[in-house]
């Protein structure tokens, strides 16, 4: 089969949609998303907790409840959405795709325009090594959030968490709040790598321990997870010899991270940005390949679903001004690039019209500065914008919406942030 | 002694301190204050879970208190949860339990279930 749309949305969670409202108010209408699982929402569709939509609607909600507001929209006004399809190719060349469903089977779709919103994966145990067995019973946090909201499983009564993320601190609540006991969180950093309100709500809440510098050494147990051990580590992150500690639990969490599920655009061609393993970018979301935009935990890993909507509204917006007014021409491209203290730094570059937008900016720290200063420099190191901002952790992207940058006076442009 | 506390109202996580005399500082809007004032004479949480559908296989709807409830009640209201079950169709926000434990809070759904 084959089919023909103004712009498709690969992946129907927070960033697909909000990419998908926003194309729509600015005037494109001929859309269509595609969703890999059984309904619209993604991953906001597990996380039953509450704290989304403080930023973008001023109200507290749950995943659910945030995702409601975005498909309630789609739905009011007939966007179409495919579920339960697979995409299996992009060619940038032909501008189409490939996926499969089970209504229209192995089918072919053009497009003027593609959105690539295919959020994240959780790092897993083989990304770590952790030494000992493979027993049944370590399961990546997110996992095992889907098992308890969604199939309502509980995959553990004796539970201990690796990793202070998020998704652990959330799980190490919702576990204990089901009946489980949580033993205690580990974290290899001196910091935690959870908002600060989870360690509070989530962790002393319940008298569960959170043992910084610390890591799991060992897993024990042939078929079923027996237990582990935990030990100290020095300033080098080595563990230290006499500092072992043996946990027996049935059930180990690893909250150790998220990365870009990028594989299908990096396959396609699209330049990678080696620092976020997400896609390389203009200001305007678009990639390397020509009308392939990208946005949300796919482009990088963001703390926030606010900033994740926030940001894909930016990639519907100019995927929808790009079909329907077509390609801009532009004078220069700006290269961007940052100092040590900086994990990433996006956009990659800038390209410069007659007329240039706010530019968001979106960076992390490396390590936890209390009191810093943002300098935006040129070619030749002079400051040409500067921000002050307090409390930077690597745990909290930082968004910064920049206008009015002397674009046309400059060459290349350089983010510094320092500590005061 | 003084006491800081991390708010918990929004991700931003402001650290408030309180200090002798009981003047609050450090928080940068109303909800704030109000959640440090709460901490220190009652601390209320809002509570999330799920609650199964009897009539769909394998299904359960997301709910939350409609507003925050006494921490010292989580783990009471958890089993009242546990107990109860809802026939689909589920509308947002559709109350599955009413005042409950005398709070004058309810158990809402946090999700459309069809």
């Amino acid at each position: 089969m084959n089919r023909a749309v103004d712009l498709v949305i690969i992946g129907g969670g927070s960033a697909g949609l909000s990419a998908a409202k926003s194309a729509y108010e600015n005037g494109l209408k001929d859309i269509l998303i595609i969703e890999r699982s059984s309904e619209l929402g993604g991953i906001l569709n597990q996380c039953i907790h509450n704290g989304f939509g403080l930023h973008k609607f001023k109200e507290e909600l749950t995943g659910p409840e945030y995702a409601y507001k975005y498909i309630s929209f789609i739905k009011e006004n007939n966007i179409p959405y495919l579920l339960d399809t697979l995409v299996y190719s992009i060619s940038p060349k032909n501008k189409e795709i490939t996926y499969s469903n089970s209504e229209e089977g192995y089918t072919t779709l053009k497009y003027k325009a593609l959105i690539f919103a295919a959020g994240c994966n959780e790092r897993t145990q083989g990304q770590i090594m952790t030494p000992g067995e493979r027993p049944n019973g370590v399961f990546t946090a997110g996992l095992a959030q889907r098992y308890l909201n969604i199939d309502g499983y509980l995959v553990g009564k004796n539970v201990y968490i690796l990793g202070s993320g998020d998704i652990g601190l959330i799980m190490a609540r919702r576990m204990k709040l089901e009946g489980a006991n949580v033993i205690g969180v580990s974290e290899i950093m001196p910091y935690s790598n959870g908002l600060n309100r989870n360690i509070v709500q989530c962790l002393n809440d319940f008298n569960i321990p959170l043992r910084l510098h610390n890591t799991v050494t060992k897993i024990h147990g042939k078929n079923q997870l027996e237990g582990i051990t935990i030990s100290d580590v020095d300033d080098d992150l080595n563990p230290i010899k006499g500092s072992e500690e043996f946990i027996k639990c049935d059930t180990l969490l690893l909250s150790i991270g998220l990365y870009p599920f990028n594989a299908m655009l990096k396959n396609s061609g699209a330049k990678v940005n080696l620092e976020t393993k997400g896609a390389y970018v203009d200001q305007n979301l678009e990639t390397s390949l020509d009308s392939i935009f990208s946005c949300g935990n796919v482009l990088h890993v963001h703390d926030l679903v606010d900033y994740v909507s926030l940001e894909s509204e930016i990639a519907g917006k100019n995927a929808a001004k790009l079909v329907l007014e077509g390609r801009k021409i532009y004078d220069k491209v700006i290269l961007t690039s940052h100092n040590e203290n900086m994990s990433y730094l996006l956009p990659n570059e800038i390209k410069v019209y007659d007329s240039v937008e706010n530019i968001l900016f979106s960076f992390r720290v490396k390590k936890p500065i209390s009191k810093a200063e943002i300098l935006f420099k040129d070619e030749n190191g002079n400051i040409i914008e500067k921000f002050n901002k307090v409390d930077l952790l690597p745990s909290e992207m930082v968004q910064l919406n920049v206008s009015d940058l002397p674009l046309n006076d400059i060459n290349s442009l350089k983010v510094e942030v320092r500590a005061l | 002694m003084e006491n800081e506390f991390i708010c918990i109202v929004c991700p931003k996580g402001c650290r408030i301190k309180v200090d002798n005399e009981g003047n609050i500082s450090g928080y940068t809007c109303l909800r704030g204050l109000n959640y440090v004032q709460e901490e220190l004479t009652c601390p209320k949480r809002m509570l999330t879970s799920t609650v199964k559908v009897s009539n769909r296989k394998d299904t359960y709807v997301s709910v939350k208190t409609s507003s925050s409830i006494p921490k010292d009640l989580l783990l009471k209201v958890m089993e009242e949860l546990k107990k109860a079950s809802v026939e689909a169709p589920v509308k947002m926000h559709q109350v599955l339990l009413k005042n409950i434990f005398d709070t004058n809070v309810d158990i809402i759904a946090t999700k459309e279930i069809k």
